[in-house]
């Protein structure tokens, strides 16, 4: 009884696991290539779900078919965000204080303006598939877990592909390594970042469609996954996509067991103190040099 | 000016508040005036470590929960003592218990203080980024420990009740407010013997350039522990009372992100390179915030708010302060945008 | 200056090793400086010459060999401390900080460096002349009371090497303070150093200007490739094979 506990708090970890890398992944972008702490990044996702909950609500359309549509306007959210910070903050070369404050300011404007406009009440997508579950001898795959799951480690799966092999891609990992590289390039690393940031901020609108599938949204949910998302992305080693991907199935693992044997509530911590470990004892990450 | 005139008139000033609003005689801006000092102590504190030395602490809510859950803490031994405590110890405790309340204050300011020393240790040898999300999560692994300590009243929050008189004061929220002030005084005191002391300069060293600072002969890591722990103690002073104030407290309430936004951007608002700074945000926000909140609603207040800190950390980074100086010809401080 | 007689040297650097990752930065470098030496140090970009300083003055941290300074080790010192030892650096980029003016920035090293050693305490008018003083022979002191945003190049490079004799050190290393300055500029902070050395100062220099190098220096000492490949006679070690090779090479 226990062992098939065990077993299936492993395998809803690795579900959330998923999920969690779709959640991560514009922080791995923006926060460990570009080195950009948009802190404000789980507010965009919250506003990806709430983008999600309203068109559902009144068409009835899938919620990851909106997040695609969706993904050019959050894409010019990202470029515009990105010129603003660039204009006012990057371009100075200091005072990452400002930028900082910047973006949490964002975070909670985003927050307060969902609150203001949605109200605090729990709010959800109604989608065929949610209820339902497959079963694998003792195992059960929830689909509501397994569908965003499968989407996120695809999308994630195309932005190694993209990062590794495309031009842009690895135009945006050189510029991560040496600015001045690319400038020898004849490559403007600004408008490189420019790209890559919006592609970060595109990746929310995916996330915020998957956490409105997996579970009711607030508008104050995105606080809880600012220590998260970082602790992954940390774990991961800054910039490293594939380490990410395993930090973030770690992550889920580690969680589900702590909910399942120790109850949910103390679930939040466990990231959290992870992420105070891993600052405290290995910086660089796990899988980090 | 010398530090004890500074004292002086910083004294006399908030005496002179007290008998205004003692002399109108409105409990209600007694309730308002409580909230806006109280984020002056917060700005104040989280000024030296974000303003001076350029370490962004996103975990204001956590030390003023620190502070709330302290005096929960010792209120609770308070009325617990019967079953607590051994049967030879009672009659004595029975004396020291109820700690009175300016107590609770110092104690509140050394739990803080020992929790900003361990956080600092842990994490201020990295980039003040990874400081800035360490004191994110500290502040959520706080809260869970809280809510899952049901000593403390757990989720479902706990009851602190305030004696009906004081001796010399009468009403209780008029020594409440009383209280606050003096926390005023300190917070305003010890930020300005700060800045204008060696301290000030190394803090100042840190913000511009740790590596030259290091190089100069400046300890940094000590620097920045010292500014932490000063900061967090504040911070805990300023949640203490708290609990006196509200009656009830629940971990949504102690830990609220209100406090984290508002204790970041009221210094920025107002400018954080010196103590005037913090003082003038807090007076603004704060009261701006208490009007708001009585004539629109609660959450266009706090929309208010982080526009406000968009606003000014784009346009006028230097805060108020900084404009004012911009205006009247004052010497510059701080580099050219 | 009866220290320049001493027999010990000043700096001792013994097999001194640093990795990144698997790039090998410094390949067991050994280095003896006598007190009162004017030392150049050359070498490609990348052979280390940055590592090195930094590896001596502790912004770095050595993975093998030791550091023997003044008499004391000082690998596994944080680099405040070996900047009280007498230890100073200036910077490649000059680090200035922002938000004080050019006297604030001589007071710091005065204030946490000089004031922190057991029987010195500058009182605020001493600290004040000292300012004067060390701005003056770097030729700033009608800057003093600017913001260092106002300095030209030159102006920060002096200001640099200023806020590095400040903390009264007796070793100075000067890390490329000449890049990008005119014949001229470059003269004055070579003459500049020269009377620093005058004054008691040891001083190693880190230089890409060939001119200034050789002017400067009574000894000259090659890194390539993490290696030190040549040491000694100026003169002579610009004849070496292994340097012209070297430098040809690149």
């Amino acid at each position: 009884m226990e062992f098939d506990l065990l077993i299936n708090a492993i395998i809803a970890g690795l579900m959330l696991g998923g999920f969690y890398a779709a959640v991560t992944a514009g922080i791995s972008i923006s926060f460990g290539m570009l080195d950009i702490v948009n802190i404000a990044h789980p507010g965009f996702i919250i506003l990806g779900s709430y983008i999600a909950y309203i068109v559902n609500v009144h068409f009835g359309v899938d919620p990851i078919l909106i997040a695609i549509i969706a993904l050019p306007a959050f894409y010019a959210l990202g470029t515009v965000i990105y010129q603003i910070y660039y204009q006012s903050f990057e371009k100075h070369g200091q005072d990452s204080l400002r930028g900082l404050a910047f973006f949490f300011g964002l975070l909670f404007v985003t927050e307060v303006g969902l609150n203001l406009v949605f109200g605090v009440d729990y709010r959800s997508v109604d989608v065929p598939y949610i209820g339902g579950s497959l079963t694998l001898g003792p195992m059960e795959f929830p689909v509501r877990m397994l569908v965003p799951c499968l989407v996120s480690i695809a999308m994630f799966g195309g932005l190694i592909l993209f990062m590794s092999r495309t031009f842009i891609g690895r135009a945006v990992m050189a510029v991560s390594q040496d600015p001045q590289a690319l400038q020898l390039m004849a490559v403007d690393p600004i408008k490189i970042k420019r790209i890559a940031f919006s592609i970060s901020i595109a990746t929310a609108s995916m996330a915020g469609a998957f956490l409105i599938i997996i579970q009711p949204v607030i508008p104050s949910a995105g606080r809880e996954y600012i220590g998260r998302v970082f602790a992954i992305c940390v774990l991961g080693g800054l910039g490293s996509l594939p380490g990410t991907l395993v930090a973030a199935l770690l992550i889920g693992v580690i969680e589900s067991i702590t909910a399942t044997f120790y109850g949910p509530s103390w679930a939040p911590a466990v990231s959290f103190g992870l992420l105070l470990l891993t600052l405290a004892v290995r910086p660089s990450g796990l899988f980090g040099r | 000016m010398r530090t004890p005139a500074f004292i002086l008139v910083l004294t006399a000033v908030a005496a002179a508040l007290y008998f205004t609003f003692n002399f109108v005689g409105n409990d209600y801006l007694f309730f308002a005036g409580y909230v806006v000092l109280q984020y002056i102590v917060l700005a104040t504190a989280w000024n030296i470590l974000g303003g001076y030395c350029g370490y962004v602490n996103f975990g204001s809510a956590g030390f003023f929960a620190i502070g709330v859950y302290t005096t929960i803490f010792f209120y609770t031994v308070g009325q617990k003592i019967d079953t607590l405590m051994p049967d030879w110890l009672i009659a004595p405790m029975k004396l020291i218990f109820p700690l009175p309340l300016p107590v609770l204050i110092v104690l509140a300011g050394l739990v803080a203080g020992i929790v900003g020393l361990g956080m600092g240790y842990l994490t201020l040898r990295l980039r003040g980024v990874f400081f800035a999300i360490a004191t994110l999560a500290l502040t959520v692994v706080m809260e869970t420990f809280i809510v899952n300590w049901s000593f403390v009243g757990g989720s479902r929050g706990a009851y602190v009740i305030p004696p009906n008189e004081v001796p010399i004061f009468g009403n209780y929220i008029h020594f409440l407010f009383a209280l606050m002030l003096l926390l005023v005084v300190i917070a305003l005191t010890s930020a300005r013997l700060i800045e204008r002391s060696w301290l000030g300069v190394g803090f100042a060293t840190i913000r511009d350039d740790e590596l030259a600072a290091e190089a100069s002969g400046v300890p940094t890591l000590r620097l920045k522990l010292v500014a932490t722990v000063v900061s967090g103690a504040l911070m805990g002073m300023a949640g203490a009372p708290f609990p006196y104030y509200i009656g009830y407290v629940e971990p949504a309430s102690a830990f609220n992100l209100s406090y984290a936004v508002n204790s970041i951007a009221m210094p920025m608002i107002g400018g954080t390179t010196s103590w005037v700074g913090p003082l003038v945000g807090a007076l603004l926000l704060g009261t701006l915030q208490q009007v708001a909140t009585v004539t629109i609603s609660s959450a266009v207040n706090l929309l208010i708010v982080g526009l406000l800190l968009i606003f000014f950390v784009i346009i006028a980074p230097r805060g108020i302060v900084g404009l004012y100086q911009d205006w009247f010809g004052k010497s510059r401080k701080g580099a050219k945008p | 200056m009866t220290d320049i007689h001493t027999a010990a040297p000043l700096l001792e650097i013994e097999q001194l090793g640093k990795r990144f990752g698997g790039f090998v930065a410094l390949d067991g470098v050994n280095l003896s400086v006598p007190r009162g030496q004017r030392l150049g140090l050359i070498g490609p970009n990348g052979s280390g010459k940055s590592t090195l300083v930094n590896c001596i003055c502790g912004a770095l941290q050595n993975e093998t060999g030791s550091i023997t300074f003044d008499g004391i080790k000082v690998d596994g010192m944080v680099a405040h401390q070996r900047t009280r030892q007498g230890l100073a650096r200036s910077f490649q980029l000059p680090r200035p900080f922002r938000s004080m003016t050019v006297a604030e920035n001589i007071r710091v090293p005065l204030l946490y460096t000089v004031n922190a050693r057991p029987g010195t305490h500058l009182s605020q008018s001493e600290l004040d002349d000292r300012c004067m003083e060390l701005l003056k022979l770097v030729t700033l002191d009608a800057k003093a009371r600017k913001y260092t945003t106002d300095l030209t190049q030159v102006e920060m490079r002096k200001l640099e090497l200023a806020r590095a004799m400040a903390a009264e050190p007796k070793l100075l290393i000067a890390d490329e303070s000449m890049a990008g300055l005119s014949h001229s500029e470059v003269e004055d902070i070579v003459a500049l150093l020269i009377r620093m050395n005058e004054r008691g100062v040891t001083i190693i220099m880190i230089e890409h200007i060939m001119r200034a190098v050789m002017t400067f220096s009574q000894r000259l000492v090659v890194l390539v490739s993490g290696k030190k490949i040549a040491d000694g006679e100026p003169a002579d070690v610009i004849q070496n094979k292994e340097v012209v090779g070297a430098y040809l090479g690149q």
